[in-house]
């Protein structure tokens, strides 16, 4: 086993994939992203890889589609005015089936926003990462491990399903160091074969084709109802999610990423206080832990989130108005405080006590 | 009760705050506490001021931004005074007494300051007040044992440069006698 070391969150990412078997990966400087670009110019070619800084955002995702195309594992990060740049690529790679990563720092919005943390790209990674009918994975990391542990796992679900996966991580994970152990160094000779590829053959095969373009109305439609079929697979088998003290939680608080550390410490000061609090921190934010969100059963629902109010409106769907969804939130690139977020868990359970006796 | 520290380390850029505060993390790390390493990384750092947070902690770490410091060390007039305001009642604030002058009407904090740069200056190691004034925290607070300190100074010196591991140890020593 490799040896706990401390590491940036961006480091974790950069080393993680190249030991998940990436060896392409392009992309275009931004803050507060740049150390993972930093660290794969460094150390992929080291490692008999390429690593590209790209004359900008849209050539750098197209890149990750050629190189997708030939059948390697290649990754491509930015945070959130990069992303949007790339998003027409991304809707290219879904509409030609390509495995890839796509990685999302996320920093204040809209527009270029500020440098803080944010977790206000929910809706665009999980509803609108392109033009389309078409879902990714996105995975949303809370602290230094998961950022290695899911983007090592991202390239797997991403060949599995011929689909690129986000992961959506923030300037706080990014930028923090944690202790963290790198997962094993996957040999390339190990990875899934991709007989779709379009490497060279010598003429041994027919020409394999990799495009996203089909102008006939019939074909297109078949060929979105077979990747929906894939859809419903992943719905059914890559939901993850952690729950926390919620076995007996009149309240349930549900947070990703960075907000749920700040939730967790929030949810373990008013356990001090005697509420009965939980917390359900989805890992992946498509497919959605509705029915996770659901089995817990809560008088009241709390969501915290680092924007104006994103995912609640998922939580909301999930709970179908069973009970009451709050939300508390932060935006900008402010960072909630846990006494804030015990504030809300406070009075959401004063209310609890008027109407229920 | 669990045992946790939260520290703010605080100066202008250049000075080693993020350096010193990763030594504090690489100590814990080598315990095998909980840690956390956050920096201010506002386009503020260049020139200007420059801090981190860093947790060490016997349970999971919530938030690594750390708003109510129990430890800080202060290397600029500005940080100290921002600092010693968000200090946690109890607090030891430790900072440099020739760059810094304390102002603060804080009865509740325990100020420790030492001429940490003329310190490192005499002894020919001008850029190691940073480690001088870790060296004064250890002595004052104790957040690990002393031999992780020096381990955790081998862990954070670039493997490129091991000449520097004994001038580090040598200037925690510094900050423990001054």
């Amino acid at each position: 086993m490799s040896e706990k070391v401390l590491m940036k969150g961006n480091e974790a990412l950069a080393e993680a994939a190249m030991r998940a078997g990436c060896r392409y990966f392009f992309g275009y400087p931004i803050t507060p992203q740049t150390e993972l670009a930093a660290y794969m110019s460094k150390h992929l070619p080291k490692h008999g890889g390429t690593y590209l800084q790209a004359e900008s955002e849209v050539s750098a995702i197209n890149m990750v589609y050629g190189a997708a195309a030939c059948g390697v594992r290649t990754m491509t990060s930015s945070s959130s005015p990069g992303v949007s740049l790339k998003t027409e690529g991304i809707s290219y790679l879904a509409g030609a089936d390509l495995p890839a990563v796509i990685i999302n720092v996320q920093r204040g919005g809209p527009g270029l926003g500020s440098i803080q943390p944010s977790q206000s790209d929910y809706w665009q990674a999980t509803r609108a990462m392109g033009h389309g009918d078409f879902f990714l994975p996105v995975f949303a990391p809370s602290t230094v491990q998961e950022m290695a542990d899911l983007v090592y796992e991202a390239f797997d679900v991403a060949d599995r399903y011929r689909t690129p996966v986000v992961i959506l991580a923030d300037g706080m994970l990014g930028q923090m160091m944690e202790p963290v152990v790198m997962p094993e160094e996957r040999a390339l000779e190990d990875l899934p074969a991709k007989p779709w590829a379009t490497d060279g053959h010598r003429g041994a095969r027919p020409h394999n084709v990799v495009n996203s373009l089909f102008l006939d109305a019939q074909q297109l439609y078949e060929k979105n109802v077979e990747r929906f079929e894939r859809y419903e697979q992943i719905a059914r088998d890559e939901v993850r999610v952690e729950e926390y003290l919620t076995d007996d939680a009149d309240i349930v608080v549900v947070a990703f990423g960075a907000a749920a550390r700040i939730a967790r410490s929030a949810v373990n000061d008013a356990r001090a206080k005697g509420i009965k609090v939980g917390l359900i921190r989805p890992i992946t934010l498509w497919p959605y832990p509705s029915e996770a969100i659901r089995a817990c059963d809560a008088k009241a629902y709390l969501v915290v989130e680092m924007n104006m109010g994103q995912m609640v409106e998922d939580v909301r769907l999930a709970v179908n108005g069973q009970a009451p969804v709050e939300f508390f939130g932060r935006a900008g690139g402010v960072i909630p405080r846990p006494d804030e977020v015990l504030a809300c868990i406070e009075e959401l359970a004063r209310k609890e006590v008027v109407s229920h006796g | 009760m669990a045992q946790q520290m939260q520290a703010v380390l605080a100066g202008f850029g250049g000075q080693g705050t993020l350096f010193a505060g990763k030594v504090i993390a690489y100590a814990g790390l080598i315990e095998d506490r909980h840690v956390s390493w956050f920096p201010s990384y506002g386009p503020e750092m260049r020139g200007g001021t420059a801090n981190c947070s860093v947790t060490v902690s016997d349970e999971p770490i919530g938030s690594p931004l750390v708003t109510e410091p129990d430890v800080v060390i202060a290397m600029n007039q500005p940080s100290y005074d921002k600092f010693v305001e968000e200090a946690r009642a109890g607090a030891v604030v430790v900072f440099d007494s020739d760059l810094v002058t304390p102002e603060d009407v804080r009865t509740d904090v325990e100020k420790v300051g030492i001429p940490a740069a003329r310190i490192a200056q005499e002894a020919k190691m001008d850029k190691l007040a940073n480690i001088v004034l870790l060296g004064k925290l250890w002595d004052k607070t104790r957040f690990c044992e002393r031999a992780t300190l020096d381990a955790a100074i081998c862990k954070c010196v670039p493997s490129t440069k091991p000449q520097l591991i004994e001038m580090n140890e040598r200037a925690i020593e510094m900050g423990i006698d001054a």
